[in-house]
């Protein structure tokens, strides 16, 4: 396992310098001096512009500012946001927590819901149940989720007046963050009205990013349990009288949720990228929304460092799924 | 002798689209799917002609007209106006143009690049195969849509470089999947005799082995064809994609947030759209699936 792992990383590691040479490249092609366009409407005296040049190392070599970059990130270092001033690790980390929590609700919901739907639908095939559960995944696959949110905005929020439209909490509330994640912070808090709140603002987005990977689960999981249910240990369980339950939910179940979890972890790259359209809809103080936001200010040292610690995330995430994969399923640890 | 030889020589490529057709006829809603797209795509082809007016026009006097089974329509509006004035339905026709294109272009686009770089990978092994499967790595590594806007970000906003941006996002699965099955053809019986028989290179890679990989080649291309359209949609809905006056889906969405209470008419019709189109899509590429894998045939 040890050798197994080692592998993974040794074959990772030229994909993370590739990731970091793409987000410093990133800066570099942009059209426009980046000093100027960090000056913004202002403007530089050529004096001031020489000064900044030279403290930004933008007269070195290209491949010693590269050097430079990766020296300052490896040291967690990942430069000054140009619209508000503040380290890009802290605006980081203060918006990290809600994109997680939507995106944890988002998944639970598309678990709970999805894994079931996709056991049923399998073992009823053909049914009306199992037609009607694959139309509406293949639907929900389908759907543009912008405007999913905008739908579910007009019926509850506008129509039936249940749900906020935006935000993570009244602005009646105000809690210090201790976790960062709302719903852990109002329960420390005995809060119980601010729980609630909080629960009511998190709702609809989580159903709008949970829509797509619910589909997919459920979609994966009926596959996953009709070739399952085919194999000759299925039938032999069923031959010595196993009641059907057992069998769906021991011999089968098991086996079938082994690309099932792959799927699940596979999400993640999905979610994240989700998770920018819905914060964007439902004004969700997330990293999704920053880097929309960072996008059309032109804060290019957000933008530039967003990307770099996105794509390290999907790709530990990956390779998590990976180990565990290799975990359940000794298998793959030989090849 | 010549009798004997002729008629399996001639019927069977007949016979190889007809099993596909029963296979693909099998599920209905594949079926579904097709003729929704066939309708869509006359739409688009015959815009300017079935459309009751220009996509662009605005009538003041009819800003944001319910459609006609309100009690406040404006009966010329089958579908309402927008806040300038424009009749949705002519937008929405003039619209389909729009996703059509861009699913086609971004698919030929992706698909090209792809199958160059999946056969080169997957043909010559080694340190070819090594540096364009950590290139794919890299760019998947990257949330597609994040990555397709910060793409959009330095080639500018517009219709144009979206459909650049998301081609290249796409293009790795593509390049996966063809590495996948040059490797596992490459050592076949077939290949070996086209090599002995002198093929060079280029014919062994395009005309022996690019063939026999094609089943699920296609039905990537049609999902990356739905997933072209949704990408598009999303980019012009953050504008970043088509500007606007353009009629697309997205873009026009995008123009529509600020009055999703008071008039939800015009957010409606144009997810509407793009959700049919891209169910329609996907209900083709479930029936290419089924009827081009052979493992499924069977059960």
């Amino acid at each position: 396992m040890l050798t197994y792992v080692l592998r993974k990383l040794a074959l990772l590691l030229p994909t993370i310098l590739g990731i970091s040479i793409c987000a410093f490249a990133f800066v570099r092609v942009l059209p426009g001096d980046p000093i100027l366009a960090m000056a913004g409407q202002h403007g530089v005296t050529p004096e001031r512009y020489e000064i900044l040049k030279e403290q930004f190392g933008y007269n070195l070599p290209i491949w010693q500012q590269y050097f430079n970059y990766l020296w300052s990130v490896l040291r967690g270092d990942f430069g000054i946001s140009l619209a508000t001033k503040r380290p890009v690790i802290n605006e980081f980390m203060t918006l990290f927590p809600a994109t997680i929590e939507l995106s944890l609700s988002a998944m639970f919901l598309a678990v709970i819901i999805g894994i079931p739907a996709g056991i049923f639908a399998a073992v009823k095939r053909g049914s009306w149940f199992d037609q009607f559960t694959m139309g509406v995944a293949l639907t929900g696959y389908s759907m543009p989720i912008f405007w999913w949110g905008l739908l579910l905005i007009i019926f509850f929020s506008g129509y039936l007046g249940w749900t906020p439209v935006s935000g993570r909490i009244d602005l009646t509330f105000f809690l210090r963050p201790i976790t960062g994640f709302m719903l852990i912070d109002t329960l420390l808090y005995g809060n119980w009205p601010a729980f609630v709140s909080a629960v009511r603002h998190l709702i609809l987005p989580a159903v709008v990013l949970g829509t797509i990977p619910l589909a997919v689960i459920a979609r994966q999981t009926r596959s996953a349990m009709l070739e399952v249910l085919g194999e000759d240990y299925v039938r032999t369980a069923k031959a010595k009288g196993m009641p059907p339950r057992r069998v769906v939910n021991v011999h089968a179940l098991r086996n079938a949720l082994i690309p099932v979890v792959t799927t699940i972890g596979l999400q993640v790259g999905l979610l994240l990228g989700g998770a920018i359209l819905t914060e964007t809809i439902f004004t969700w103080p997330g990293i999704g929304k920053w880097m929309i936001d960072s996008i059309s200010k032109r804060d290019y040292v957000v933008v530039q460092s967003g990307l770099l610690i996105i794509a390290l995330i999907v790709m530990a995430v990956n390779l998590l799924v990976d180990l565990l994969y290799a975990l359940i399923n000794p298998r793959i640890r030989v090849q | 002798m010549s009798t004997t030889t002729e008629p399996p020589v001639t019927t069977k490529p007949v016979s190889g689209l007809r099993e596909f057709w029963y296979y693909f006829s099998v599920n209905r809603g594949a079926v579904i799917g097709l003729t929704v797209f066939a309708i869509l795509l006359i739409c688009a082809i015959f815009a300017p002609w079935i459309a009751p007016y220009s996509p662009d026009v605005q009538f003041r006097d009819a800003l944001l007209k319910p459609p006609v089974w309100d009690a406040a329509a404006d009966p010329r509006f089958l579908l309402g106006t927008d806040p300038v004035g424009r009749d949705i339905l002519s937008r929405l026709i003039h619209g389909a143009r729009f996703s059509l294109f861009i699913g086609f272009f971004v698919v030929v686009g992706a698909l090209v690049v792809g199958v160059v770089l999946g056969v080169l990978a997957g043909y010559f092994g080694g340190w070819v195969d090594a540096l364009v499967m950590r290139v794919m790595d890299i760019i998947l590594a990257f949330p597609p849509l994040l990555l397709a806007l910060v793409l959009v970000a330095i080639l500018g906003p517009g219709l144009f470089n979206a459909m650049i941006a998301i081609a290249l996002v796409l293009q790795p699965h593509f390049a996966r999947l063809v590495r996948a099955a040059v490797m596992a053809e490459k050592n076949r019986e077939y290949v070996t005799a086209a090599k002995l028989s002198g093929a060079g290179h280029i014919r062994l890679m395009l005309i022996t082995i690019l063939p026999n990989c094609l089943g699920p080649l296609i039905v990537q291309a049609t999902l990356s064809f739905s997933n072209a359209i949704l990408e598009a949609a999303a980019l012009g809905f953050l504008g970043m994609g088509a500007q606007p006056p353009t009629p697309e889906w997205g873009t026009m969405l995008a123009s529509a947030r600020e009055f999703i209470i008071k008039a939800p008419w015009v957010v409606t019709f144009p997810g509407l759209a793009i959700l049919i189109t891209v169910l329609a899509i996907n209900l083709i590429g479930d029936g290419l699936r089924d009827a081009l894998d052979p493992k499924l045939k069977r059960s």
